[in-house]
């Protein structure tokens, strides 16, 4: 097309990298954050402590329910995972979509007791902005993050026919030499988590294949009900019989669960019709239990407790996919292989980034008139100050805001979400009318600042401050400051890094008038 | 923007237009025709159970797709990929519509 296979490929990396990169960085940035996702809702309620006891908190929550949502229409219970301490039970009244299901949810601690705890979508939200974004319709997310892994999919295939010498190139870091560097630092953040990548933006799609490739269903079912019963074992909702029953000891159907998993934990309890003869009690295992997260459930009778046909024993196919949404989502993965994801997922953040400055550091050198450049490169450039200094800026805020806002708040959770986005958006404010090159830094700055903030704010309003942490052995708090004053460190890094490139430019360009 | 020297001769701004919308929409909606046919298809015809052959296709078409869209933009000329796009498409789409809805003889 454009002189050559290589040269087309080399186009095709950069447009494909360029139309939606801006929103690949948000999918990379938060879906990196989302491997610690219960770690983070755990900083995020410090009101919850002590141990992890799935079958007292299962037992408490369904004696909360039993004692204050006798008529409800169904009751749920999501059990903690094996990083998580709090256990959230939740019930639907008659007539009551699932989208009001934060109406009527508790939090209940390890020994089995409600907590008073803030309200907060913690890590969840984080999670779900990687797939759903946030203020449009799921659905909409939903396709255009879909569009963005497409592009990121041929971006990367595109990319490794681009780099003729990519082994010899991976090993080739210039400091200090403009676009020569930003494209070594492109190169370096995309070939050293390469397989990575490759195999996160596939399974990526693979995790929402049934909305963007449906049509395998309509070719070999005649109703999608039929697919998804013999893919997931979907069964139909009982009946009520109008009788009243009685729930068999709960704990006993956990335990029961775990002997025919062989071990592996239970995650999620739903009770539809409670309090009816008919009901039963469908067991879900934990996600986390195996590297497949397509989770298997289970169905007890509930007034007995007897359980009722196992599920279908899966395909290879079904197991296949299972496995690749295992890989993609990570919850498998002990400590060491998690933070090696974390740091791939940054390695994929920083090629993002990274791609994104390479567009504009590539055609200033083209520009007419570097003073004035066109639109189009104006928009790229404030773009990328926007979201690369923005979003992170807007997560510190997210974080600051759940320390800050008043405990009993007024819809504190979509609060915390604004306060995400509203960080954002005055960062991308200052992105757009200060010059470009203090843009940069002042951004850098401010959102180190931000995350420098977190932990200072953690000690001053909650007990469990980082040297408290350090002290009682408190991993995963202590872990979570740390984190935050590293992330403080990254972006001011930045911030020093953009604040000394300037005089380079300068002097190479002196030193190409001289020449 | 890149320059096409392939040709010797070189073409006006229009043309190189015209070459590289078509080589999109050949890549974007092409493409995603050519992956929902092979995801139809083999669910269809696969020789194993049924749901499982639904999730093969959907396992597939991402590779599918991606394929397309890299031939659409690395082919020398946009008309042969359009050409065997269109040839591997629609006796496909004829023979999933007669196989759904043909009635079987």
């Amino acid at each position: 097309m454009m002189g050559g296979w290589r040269k087309s490929m080399g186009w095709l990396h950069t447009w494909v990298g360029l139309l939606l990169g801006w929103i690949l960085f948000l999918v990379f940035a938060t879906g990196t954050a989302a491997y610690f996702q219960d770690e983070i809702t755990r900083w995020m309620q410090p009101e919850i402590h002590g141990p992890r006891d799935s079958i007292a908190s299962a037992e408490g929550a369904l004696a909360y329910m039993q004692q204050h949502a006798q008529g409800a229409e169904q009751w749920s219970i999501q059990l903690p995972t094996h990083r998580s301490v709090a256990t959230m039970g939740y019930w639907k009244e008659k007539g009551e979509t699932f989208l009001q299901w934060r109406d009527h949810a508790f939090m209940v601690d390890g020994r089995g007791h409600k907590v008073a705890v803030r309200e907060t979508t913690g890590g969840w939200l984080l999670y779900r902005l990687h797939f759903d974004l946030h203020y449009v319709p799921v659905l909409w997310g939903r396709w255009i993050v879909g569009l963005a892994a497409m592009f990121m999919l041929v971006a990367i295939v595109s990319g490794v026919i681009t780099h003729k010498k990519i082994f010899t190139d991976f090993f080739t870091l210039r400091f200090g030499k403009g676009q020569r560097s930003w494209l070594d630092g492109h190169n370096l953040s995309a070939v050293f988590a390469l397989p990575f990548h490759f195999m996160i933006t596939y399974t990526g799609l693979v995790t929402l294949a049934s909305q963007y490739m449906p049509w395998g269903i309509p070719a070999a079912y005649d109703k999608p009900a039929e697919y998804y019963r013999d893919a997931v074992g979907v069964e139909p909702p009982p009946t009520r019989s109008g009788t009243p029953g009685t729930i068999a000891p709960l704990g006993d159907m956990l335990r029961k669960a775990r002997e025919a998993w062989h071990g592996a934990e239970p995650g999620f309890v739903f009770i539809p019709i409670p309090g009816d003869a008919n009901a039963v009690v469908k067991i879900t295992r934990g996600t986390g239990e195996d590297m497949g997260t397509r989770g298997e459930t289970l169905t007890f009778d509930a007034a007995t407790g007897v359980m009722r046909t196992p599920p279908p024993v899966r395909g290879n196919a079904a197991q296949t996919e299972s496995v690749m949404v295992g890989l993609h989502a990570g919850r498998f993965a002990p400590p060491l292989l998690r933070w090696l994801y974390f740091l791939c997922g940054l390695a994929g953040t920083a090629m993002v980034a990274t791609g994104l400055v390479l567009w504009t550091s590539k055609r200033r050198q083209q520009l007419p008139d570097p003073e004035h450049p066109y639109f189009g490169f104006r928009l790229v450039e404030r773009l990328n100050i926007a979201t690369i200094a923005g979003l992170p800026f807007g997560i510190a805020c997210y974080f600051l805001a759940n320390r800050l806002l008043p405990f009993a708040m007024d819809q504190r959770p979509a609060w915390e979400a604004n306060s995400l986005f509203i960080g954002w958006g005055v960062l991308a404010l200052v992105a757009c009318v200060r010059p470009v090159k203090r843009a940069w830094v002042e951004t850098f700055a401010v959102a180190a600042a931000g995350f420098l903030a977190v932990p200072v704010v953690n000690l001053v309003t909650t007990h469990r401050g980082l040297f408290a942490s350090l002290a009682t052995g408190d991993l995963v708090f202590a872990s979570f400051d740390l984190t935050m004053i590293g992330c403080a460190l990254l972006l001011g890094f930045c911030a020093w890094k953009v604040h000394h490139r300037k005089e380079g430019v300068r002097m190479r360009r002196k030193k190409v008038a001289l020449a | 923007m890149p320059r096409s020297t392939a040709t010797g001769a070189s073409p006006t701004r229009l043309a190189h237009a015209l070459d590289v919308a078509s080589r999109v929409v050949l890549a974007a909606a092409g493409g995603y025709v050519a992956a929902a046919l092979t995801t139809a298809g083999l669910a269809r015809w696969l020789p194993i159970a049924r749901a499982d052959a639904v999730i093969t296709g959907m396992l597939s078409s991402f590779a599918v797709y991606a394929l397309v869209a890299i031939f659409a933009f690395g082919a020398t000329r946009a008309t042969r990929v359009w050409f065997w796009t269109t040839a591997y498409c629609v006796p496909m789409g004829l023979a999933l519509y007669l196989s759904m809805h043909g009635g079987a003889p």
